[in-house]
């Protein structure tokens, strides 16, 4: 028998999330696992280190919430909106403390996983020569082209304890499924010890495998599968909803302050038990301000063979 | 900060500074072939571009999408838009790693908050490296795209001694002479940065290792403003022009067709 993954969403953080692990929330301005980010929250999880290519809103409510020691990042600011104020403030003025921090270029982050996913100790790029990048952060070293050719440099293995990501649709074996925009989620899930995703709809196993160029996350890959409607919000997901751009701009005067942005914290993830009651409370706004059209793809011929 | 040149078209309707540099922009990417485009001014430049000088600019975005058609305008590089009916969107190893780094992008468009004479950016950090006065979104993919991309075209939003300083705070992206300079074998493959537009006038850099130089002034803007407002001795250009006024076409699409919103245009 295939083993059943499908878990609630605070049981699979409760078991594999703890305090001092380094921990991958991905996806890349599209499919941000902001529901499970808010259950980590919730559950009041310590000193993580927290990494994200794009660290996002999701970062800044995490460090705010006293979530994160350290953040692994190639980005600092958050998309069109502007800045991250908590991530800022930690940095420039150390209030209320320092926030440690391990810079890279996106394709430097993404090839730490890469490098994990492969089972290799570090991944080669050419980005760097001449950048101050490696002097802020010496795990970007170089090394000798054992071929004969020019110096490379290279950046260590990230094998992140835990890896969150969330995804159109799975089966409850955990195939998952994603379009649109797909970021690291691949190589992050295989990179990490253990991968909870969390999926807008459960579907069939026929639907999965009518498509099976559409299952970037195979079931063996995968520890929990939770079905999380609006999991993404206030980020998107394609086909489903859009971009909460209006809640994005207003993020940036939240953020600026910091009794605000607690009173924010109290009020949406510690005053609310789950993303369910999260979609109840956003009113009206949810889904009729994000709703999109349709936009069907062709469906695609696998064929079969003839007896 | 200097006062923004601003221009008015043939009609005289009064040119915000961004409809000017993203006028200015958008004829850059004449002739060119492939663009790595971010958010904000390069949005608007590329849309426009494609509209007027250069109607089969291939837009390529860091998330993955290749050859975006949008239905509207983007919010960002991983907006829902730039996806839906593109060409391909790909995984981040084939964008980065075949798409950037095996050498398929001719124009990488780059902003920054400090360049350098020779086109290195930073976009990292203003002030002490472990306390930095003020915290900038770092690199992004602008340092793979700097070495990688055929040139890189940068916009800046201002043109003072503070963002285009002799000496950078922090190196994010460096130019082929940095590069050089860490390490003779490291030439990057790309031409780094060939032209840095501003609100004053339009800095070339026609040699690979060679300084950026003073190649047009905005309408109204002098030389000596321009020198005055930079960092280090910047060379002139040996043919030195004036740079052409936006047109009422490129104002009317801009505010009637690309951002009719007002997301970008100011």
């Amino acid at each position: 028998m295939k083993p059943v993954k499908t878990r609630g969403l605070a049981d699979a953080i409760a078991e594999y999330v703890e305090d001092g692990m380094t921990v991958a929330l991905e996806g890349f301005g599209h499919l941000i696992p902001f529901a499970a980010g808010h259950e980590i929250i919730r559950q009041g999880r310590r000193d993580l280190t927290l990494c994200r290519m794009t660290p996002d809103l999701i970062a800044d409510q995490m460090i705010a919430a006293g979530t994160v020691r350290k953040l692994v990042a190639s980005f600092f600011a958050s998309g069109s909106a502007g800045s991250l104020h908590e991530v800022r403030r930690r940095i420039e003025q150390h209030d209320p403390e320092p926030l440690e921090v391990e810079e890279y270029s996106h394709y430097g982050m993404f090839c730490r996983y890469q490098a994990a996913a492969s089972g290799l100790p570090f991944f080669p790029l050419r980005s760097y020569a001449g950048s101050d990048l490696p002097e802020l952060n010496p795990q970007i070293r170089v090394v000798e082209d054992p071929y004969g050719g020019a110096p490379v440099h290279v950046v260590p293995a990230l094998a992140p304890d835990v890896t969150v990501v969330h995804a159109q649709r799975a089966d409850r074996y955990g195939n998952v499924q994603l379009w649109g925009i797909v970021g690291a989620q691949q190589e992050v899930v295989y990179a990490g010890r253990r991968a909870i995703v969390t999926v807008e709809e459960i579907v069939d196993e026929e639907v999965v495998r009518s498509d099976p160029n559409r299952t970037l996350i195979p079931a063996h890959a995968v520890d929990a599968v939770v079905h999380c409607p609006g999991g993404a919000h206030p980020s998107y997901v394609q086909g489903c909803y859009d971009r909460d751009n209006a809640f994005y701009r207003d993020w940036t005067p939240i953020s600026r302050e910091p009794a605000r942005l607690q009173a924010w914290l109290a009020e949406w993830v510690h005053g609310v038990p789950d993303r369910a009651a999260y979609l109840a409370k956003l009113g009206d706004h949810w889904p009729a301000a994000v709703a999109v059209g349709e936009r069907l793809s062709r469906p695609v011929d696998y064929g079969r063979r003839l007896p | 900060m200097t006062a923004i040149a601003t221009s008015e078209p043939d009609d005289s309707v009064a040119v915000s500074s961004t409809e000017f540099l993203a006028v200015v922009a958008a004829r850059e990417l004449a002739g060119k072939g492939r663009v790595f485009a971010g958010v904000g001014l390069p949005t608007l430049a590329v849309d426009l571009a494609k509209r007027t000088v250069n109607p089969f600019l291939e837009l390529v975005y860091e998330s993955g999408v290749i050859g975006a058609h949008p239905e509207g305008m983007a919010e960002g590089i991983a907006d829902s838009v730039l996806v839906s009916g593109a060409d391909a969107v790909v995984s981040m190893q084939a964008l980065f790693g075949y798409v950037l780094q095996g050498g398929n992008v001719d124009v990488g468009f780059l902003g920054a908050a400090q360049v350098d004479r020779h086109g290195s950016l930073n976009t990292s950090l203003i002030g002490d490296w472990r306390r930095p006065t003020v915290r900038l979104p770092g690199s992004g993919g602008a340092a793979d795209i700097m070495p990688n991309a055929g040139e890189c075209i940068v916009v800046l939003r201002r043109h003072d001694t503070g963002a285009l300083p002799a000496e950078l705070d922090f190196c994010t992206s460096p130019s082929p002479v940095r590069a050089r300079a860490a390490d003779p074998r490291s030439i990057p493959p790309g031409h780094g940065v060939a032209t840095v537009i501003t609100p004053l006038g339009v800095l070339r850099r026609p040699d690979k290792f060679g300084e950026l130089e003073l190649a047009q002034v905005h309408p109204g803007v002098s030389v000596e403003q321009v020198r005055e407002n930079t960092g280090w001795d910047l060379a002139l250009a040996r043919e030195l022009t004036e740079t052409p006024r936006p047109t009422r076409e490129d104002v009317r699409l801009l505010r009637e067709e690309i951002d009719t919103v007002r997301l970008y245009l100011r």
